[in-house]
């Protein structure tokens, strides 16, 4: 059927099935590869894109479902929490092997956005679902707190 | 080291210089090894080198890297060897990978791969007799135009240097290609490095792995492509029959399903990723499954703790004095007696492997992959399609991490992709996507493990003897590179880490094979992840038997007059001193400490957990002193520590694949749980200055980090934990 997805600023027209993940539209169709598939099943977060400026994962959410909503993927987020985020993600080299990044960088920035100083606890609970094999977990926490401190300046 | 090295290469080969496309210029080491170089308009190829660097006229420097990244910092690491050399600012450096070609081989393997942490340690004098014969040659080139002695012309920020003179490098790249290469381009000294060592140099893959822009191998399209998964006989061993289409017929975007070559699946074909995925779901299949391996785990851990208590098959240590030494150990007035027990381990990179095969118009193909092994994945690919080598081409991408899964002797996914590309007939391109539940499920496990040992206390205070019994499925056997590593039997993977410790240890070892159809592979820190752990717990019941502080236990089995030992000793020292290690335990936490040298690094680990309420651990911090001879690059190091320790960790707590009647109970991530963010503790590194050879250090932060969690667990509990994952010994955590 065809679908009218609002992504990144754009309208576009999806032929599709209604229960399709929207990752593998968003991947597969629009040629958008920043998003990652990790696991299909909302357990790794590597799938996380923003609906209406809000973290969700795509691997589970069906196209059908997006409605009106807004999507933004990596390769658009551009709000100031956004810029702090990659910033603080370059400065403290926080990437390994990268894969799961897109989806770290997407929940980091949903985290500041709703909350501006979040403690190390506040990052853990939120961030947990984001799993990163290659374990940077240790300087995703640092990043955040510097993007918080970039936000603040 | 720096004088031998020199004098290797050139005894190897020698250097050219010939020409290349675009004005640029190229300086690369032919088949044997040797330093060639090129400029002005004909391809590399056609000289019989390919470029290790590329200098183009506008000044950019690209280093080729023949490894693969896969986020151990590779792509960084080889960049700073050539900047170095050559004076160049990092901003004015590029990258790219290198093709599948045997002129990139390993130095350490004699093929092109990335494995072992090798990959810095077989690069270091490679890349940087590159970079220094760029430099010479752009200045000897200068030198002639400007009329002035070439030791009065420097390279300095990317410009060429002499009095009142300046020029980019990329103004001379034609003239200096024309020259011929010194035999032996000098190497800067040590002490004037000021990339080598500098802490810190961005990476060169931050930017586009922040914005989602780095290419992996999934996200590669080309034209007249389908997307295919397989279908794979739930047992390991077991072969295709027969299958029925079913109702994939009616998935939207279906294609077609075809059995695989061999009989190792059914490959089902769609328009996307998503449609093959859920058209895959509705093909039923027959499998014949005579040669299938029917066993559970509980099968498995009889039958290990069954050989365990037989008399070993080899005598690893050679001197026929496994039993003696066994009875020895237990006649000691104080003797510590354990069986140890490591679980499969999947690799679980985060990017689920894939690959792209697609018919080139030359009538070969090619192959798109964050490729670790090229030495057997060309060949394997070459074979399936039934082309010559030269006809089949590897285009290598980010990888999505490894561990080691993305390197076996049969180069497993690329021969599926093949497969699947040929069954299709050949025409179009074929994507190959696993999901998460064909990793966990598709075997290249880490071994299981089981060891037994045996220690005995003399009366001074020190080992008096060590027996150990270990048990394993050969890693190596019947593969590739047995030769290498199997000697008069025995696997040195199954047995390195003890073997071979810097302790000096009386030690009488022995060893069993277990035998599978199901393949089983290295993961990050091959035998050592076991090894690591066995060791250093024993280090620790030995020391609490002893009456000894753990430190001091350790420290008195080294013999620092002997290198090796010295260097042991020197990360267990820093570690114990950074951590303000002093012997004393406090109530509701422990502190462990766990010491390993792998891949001719040294490790040290001192971690504290603490207690809640209910009993449950916390990881808290961990710091880690390492010694991996010269740091190139201190962040990456640092990065790759905190990285091995939180992979290492997350095994060690609660991972294990586990098999019932033959088949992998562990579907997706919530079977096997990664270690996530409030697992991870505080990581602090802190790095031996030294003036080694450099050594890896993408593996050798892992094998500490499990038993320095066991000690500091004991610490705080009394409880030994010689069982794993944690999870099933009855550890919880918070
Ligand atoms: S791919 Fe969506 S959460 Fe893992
Ligand atoms: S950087 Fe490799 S999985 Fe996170």
């Amino acid at each position: 059927m065809s679908i009218t997805l609002k992504i990144n600023g754009e309208t576009r027209e999806i032929d599709a099935d209604a229960d399709t993940p929207l990752l593998w539209v968003i991947r597969d169709e629009l040629n958008l590869t920043g998003t990652k598939f990790g696991c299909g099943v909302a357990s790794c977060g590597a799938c996380t894109v923003h609906l209406n400026g809000k973290p969700q994962r795509s691997c589970v959410f069906p196209i059908g479902a997006v409605g009106e909503n807004e999507i933004t993927t990596i390769e658009k987020v551009d709000t100031p929490e956004a810029k702090a985020v990659q910033t603080a993600w370059q400065e403290l080299d926080v990437v390994q092997c990268g894969y799961c990044q897109s989806g770290q960088i997407m929940s980091a920035i949903g985290l500041l956005s709703d909350n501006a100083k979040p403690s190390d606890e506040e990052i853990d609970t939120f961030m947990h679902g984001n799993a990163c094999r290659c374990a940077t977990y240790h300087r995703i926490r640092a990043a955040i707190h510097r993007a918080s401190d970039i936000l603040e300046a | 080291m720096n004088a031998s090295n020199t004098a290797s290469l050139s005894r190897r080969g020698f250097l050219k210089s010939a020409a290349l496309l675009g004005g640029a210029m190229v300086i690369g080491f032919n088949a044997g090894g040797a330093l060639a170089i090129s400029t002005g308009s004909a391809p590399a190829e056609a000289v019989g080198f390919n470029p290790f660097v590329k200098i183009g006229p506008d000044g950019t420097v690209t280093v080729v890297v023949k490894h693969f990244e896969m986020g151990q910092g590779t792509s960084t690491g080889l960049t700073t060897l050539v900047a170095e050399e050559m004076n160049v600012p990092w901003e004015q450096m590029a990258v790219e990978f290198s093709p599948s070609d045997e002129k990139y081989k390993n130095l350490a393997f004699g093929g092109q791969g990335t494995g072992g942490s090798t990959a810095m340690a077989n690069s270091y004098l490679q890349y940087r007799q590159a970079g220094a014969a760029a430099r010479d040659m752009l200045i000897r080139a200068a030198a002639a135009e400007w009329k002035v002695e070439a030791a009065d012309v420097t390279i300095e920020n990317g410009q060429l240097v002499s009095g009142d003179k300046t020029a980019s490098i990329g103004a001379f790249v034609e003239q200096a290609g024309m020259l011929e290469p010194a035999a032996e381009p000098v190497l800067k000294d040590a002490a004037s490095f000021t990339l080598i060592g500098k802490d810190k140099l961005p990476r060169k893959d931050s930017m586009a792995k922040t914005t989602g822009k780095a290419m992996f191998a999934m996200d590669v399209t080309v034209p007249n492509m389908v997307y295919v998964t397989i279908l794979r006989s739930p047992l390991f061993g077991g072969t295709l029959k027969s299958f029925e289409v079913g109702g994939a017929a009616e998935v939207n975007g279906f294609v077609d399903a075809r059995a695989l070559p061999d009989n190792s699946g059914v490959a089902v074909y769609a328009e996307s990723t998503w449609a093959a995925i859920k058209a895959r779901r509705s093909v039923t299949a027959d499998w014949d499954n005579a040669a299938a391996d029917t066993r559970g785990s509980a099968e498995m851990l009889s039958e290990y703790t069954e050989k365990l208590s037989a008399a070993p098959t080899y005598d690893v240590t050679g001197k026929g004095d496994l039993t003696e030494m066994e009875e020895a150990a237990k006649a000691a007035s104080r003797s510590v007696s354990a069986d140890f027990h490591f679980p499969l381990l999947a690799h679980a990179p985060m990017e689920p492997l894939n690959c792209v095969i697609e018919p080139t118009a030359e009538g070969g193909v090619r192959v798109h992959d964050g490729c670790q092994f090229p030495m057997i994945t060309h060949p394997t690919v070459a074979a399936i399609t039934q082309l010559p080598p030269e006809k089949v081409e590897i285009i290598t991408y980010y990888a999505g991490g490894s561990f080691g899964r993305r390197a076996n002797a049969q180069s497993d996914y690329h021969a599926q992709a093949a497969m699947a590309f040929v069954a299709l007939g050949g025409e179009k391109a074929v994507k190959l996507v696993w999901t998460r539940e064909d990793d966990l499920a598709g075997g290249f496990y880490r071994p299981m493990f089981a060891q037994r040992a045996h220690i005995g206390i003399g009366d001074d205070g020190k080992v008096s003897a060590w027996s150990q019994h270990t048990v394993a499925q050969s890693i190596f056997k019947g593969g590739p590179m047995e030769s290498f590593v199997v000697h008069d039997g025995v696997d040195h993977s199954s047995v390195e880490g003890v073997v071979d410790t810097p302790y000096q240890l009386p030690m009488a070892l022995g060893l069993t094979d277990y035998e599978s159809p199901m393949p089983v592979l290295w993961w990050r820190s091959v035998g050592h992840s076991q090894s690591g752990y066995t060791m250093e717990v024993l280090m620790d019941m030995a020391a609490e038997a002893a009456g000894q502080d753990p430190v001091d236990f350790r420290l008195a089995h080294l013999d620092e007059e002997d290198e090796n030992q010295a260097r042991l000793a020197g990360v267990l020292k820093l570690a114990a001193e950074k951590a303000g290690w002093d012997g004393k335990q406090v109530d509701g936490k422990g502190r462990g400490v766990a010491v390993h040298k792998s891949f001719d690094t040294y490790v040290a680990q001192v971690m504290d957990v603490s207690l809640d309420a209910e009993g449950a651990i916390s990881i808290d911090k961990v710091v880690c002193a390492v010694d991996c001879g010269v740091a190139v690059n201190p962040d990456v190091i640092r990065a790759q520590m905190e990285g091995a320790i939180g992979y290492g960790l997350g095994a060690v707590m609660r991972n294990e694949i586990t098999l019932k009647d033959g088949i992998v109970e562990q579907g997706n991530f919530p079977d096997y749980e990664p270690l996530r963010i409030s697992d991870m503790p505080v990581v602090d590194v802190h790095i031996v200055p030294s003036d080694k050879a450099p050594s890896g250090v993408g593996e050798p932060g892992l094998p500490p980090a499990g038993p320095a969690l066991a000690n500091a667990i004991h610490a705080a509990t009394g409880k030994r934990i010689t069982s794993l994952p944690m999870t099933s010994a009855g550890i919880s955590f918070a």
